[in-house]
């Protein structure tokens, strides 16, 4: 058989990409002295500020996907439906968050909103409602590019068309026509949101928000063998997003966009 | 000959208010939209710009990007695009092999969807279990670390830390090198066989192919997608400050340290700190946006 260096390149991939996640399992096993248990999963499942902190996390990224959807489908597909001269500015706008790293992101966010006339952060909903936004802001990017892309394959102007001679609103419209015919698009752009605002650290740290993010970092400072679990779990949670993705667009035309910015 | 003019009845000269408004009413189906990004992106952004051409009694200067060469700020900046550079590059190379292996290496079929699927995976596995997951492997008590001592190489007692340069070059390149992977991948699989039996017919090694075909159709994905590479770390904070803690004068952690204590002693300073990095990742991403368009002509069916 002849040799070949492709062989060579892939097992160099496969040590580098397994070797990290099988020493951090290894890690999270070894919470009791001299033999493997489950111990670190039950300490850190348990702790109420894991679940406080992971639920919130959960709630932030679905309020970021609702808003999100909320706001880009209708403006998306009225640019395609009315305003095709207004595409050129909405995609300059989904490429600024490329440019804007989180830190400087939420840098200038703080900047504004917690001096007056704003004085946003002085109460609960309204860093809330900073940081829904800013996760748009991160998720814009994926979101608008499911959303166009979705758009692109179907035809707006017919379908609009059918159900307005057939005396449908355009609440109807959208809700009942546009969005199942997006279905794919819309669940692998929420999927993508969800992942990146469920581990996000930045922007929830320098927010003051006690995430899941800066809970883990919290962690990673003073315990050994729980942030290994919590790794492991939040690297299952990537594992099956991107999972759900790959097998939602699987014969859907267009590649899809797998990588979410700097973190 | 005579010609006629004939007249157009419905058009008024002067159009009427009324007529105006109807024009601009479409416009306001995307007016939630551009508030929105007034609120969260031109805001913040202005905001910062505004600031940095601002001294302290609010008047127009540009001392604060003339202040920015300062050790602390420059060290910063170099340290940033040093460590975005390597990662960059090494990680393109690896990833480009990885590509290569699985498309014109002929290999099986699953090791590419396998590749791919790892790819998509660990592109976006970055952050702080990112962070952990390496001091489980290469910190001073990880596994790869207990295992090299086993065989007799201790990397601590030879001058390696996690929690330096070299460290967190290996811990970046995790999704530098899938990302590259991710979208070298398909451009691999532009290469058409017709073009390799052409220039075979015509007489040319495979040393030629490569150089003369198949480098200058991949040239423009390949620069743009490390440039990408590149921008993907600069902007990166998370898993640098959840390994180092913060010690680690990197633009993204001087920033947070700015944020969270004007550590520059000059608010204006900071801003202009933000609007460098503003600055370059702009270009980076221009330049992959423009490189990879030009790629595309050749990916086309």
């Amino acid at each position: 058989m002849k040799f070949k260096w492709a062989w060579v390149w892939i097992i160099l991939g496969i040590v580098y990409f397994f070797l990290p996640l099988v020493a951090t399992i290894n890690f999270s096993l070894k919470a009791e002295r001299g033999r493997y248990s489950f111990r670190a999963y039950q300490i850190v499942l348990q702790d109420p500020q894991f679940i406080s902190s992971f639920t919130l996390s959960i709630q932030i990224a679905l309020l970021t996907i609702v808003f999100s959807l909320l706001l880009i489908v209708p403006t998306v597909y009225w640019a395609h439906l009315r305003l095709p001269q207004v595409r050129p500015i909405l995609e300059f706008i989904a490429f600024l968050p490329f440019v804007l790293p989180a830190v400087v992101l939420v840098f200038g966010l703080i900047r504004i909103y917690s001096g007056p006339p704003f004085a946003l952060f002085n109460r609960a909903w309204g860093t809330n409602l900073i940081m829904v936004g800013a996760y748009m802001a991160l998720a814009l990017p994926y979101m608008y590019r499911s959303v166009d892309t979705g758009l692109r394959a179907i035809d707006v102007r017919t379908l609009t068309e059918a159900a307005q001679s057939l005396g449908a609103s355009w609440p109807v419209i959208l809700w009942r026509v546009i969005f199942p015919n997006l279905r794919t698009a819309l669940l692998s752009g929420a999927f993508l949101t969800f992942a990146i605002v469920i581990g996000e650290y930045t922007i929830a740290a320098f927010l003051g928000r006690f995430t899941f993010g800066p809970y883990l970092a919290l962690l990673v400072r003073n315990r050994a063998y729980e942030p290994a679990a919590l790794s492991i779990l939040s690297f299952a949670i990537t594992w099956s997003i991107m999972g759900l993705i790959q097998w939602l667009t699987y014969r859907a035309p267009g590649s899809t966009q797998v990588a979410a910015g700097p973190r | 000959m005579a010609t006629e003019s004939i007249p157009t009845v419905y058009t008024p000269q002067f159009p009427s208010w009324r007529h105006r408004l109807a024009r601009l009413t479409p416009w306001l189906g995307v007016v939630p939209f551009f508030l929105f990004a007034l609120a969260f992106l031109l805001g913040p952004a202005s905001y910062l710009l505004v600031g940095s051409l601002r001294d302290l009694q609010g008047n127009f200067t540009l001392d604060n990007y003339r202040n920015l060469n300062q050790p602390l700020v420059k060290g910063a900046y170099i340290l940033s695009i040093q460590i975005s550079a390597i990662t960059a590059l090494g990680g393109g190379l690896f990833g480009f092999l990885l590509a290569y292996a699985v498309t014109i290496g002929g290999l099986p079929r699953f090791v590419r969807s396998g590749l791919l699927t790892f790819s998509g995976v660990a592109s976006n596995f970055a952050g702080v279990p990112l962070a952990f997951a390496f001091i489980a492997t290469l910190g001073r008590i990880g596994l790869l670390t207990t295992w090299l001592k086993l065989i007799g190489l201790d990397i601590y007692d030879r001058g390696f830390t996690l929690y330096s340069f070299a460290g967190l070059s290996l811990t970046y390149m995790y999704f530098q090198f899938p990302l590259m992977v991710l979208i070298i991948t398909p451009a691999l699989e532009g290469l058409k066989r017709e073009w390799r039996e052409a220039a075979e017919n015509l007489g040319a090694s495979s040393w030629q192919y490569w150089w003369y075909v198949a480098l200058p159709v991949l040239l423009p994905s390949i620069l743009g997608t490390m440039i990408l590479l590149f921008a993907n770390a600069f902007g990166a904070h998370a898993t640098a400050f959840a390994l180092t803690g913060g010690t680690y004068n990197l633009v993204t952690i001087l920033i947070g340290a700015q944020m969270r204590g004007d550590v520059l002693r000059d608010p204006g300073l900071g801003y202009a700190l933000a609007m460098g990095m503003v600055l370059i990742m702009t270009v980076s991403i221009t330049g992959y946006t423009l490189l990879q368009r030009r790629a595309e002509r050749w990916l086309k069916r």
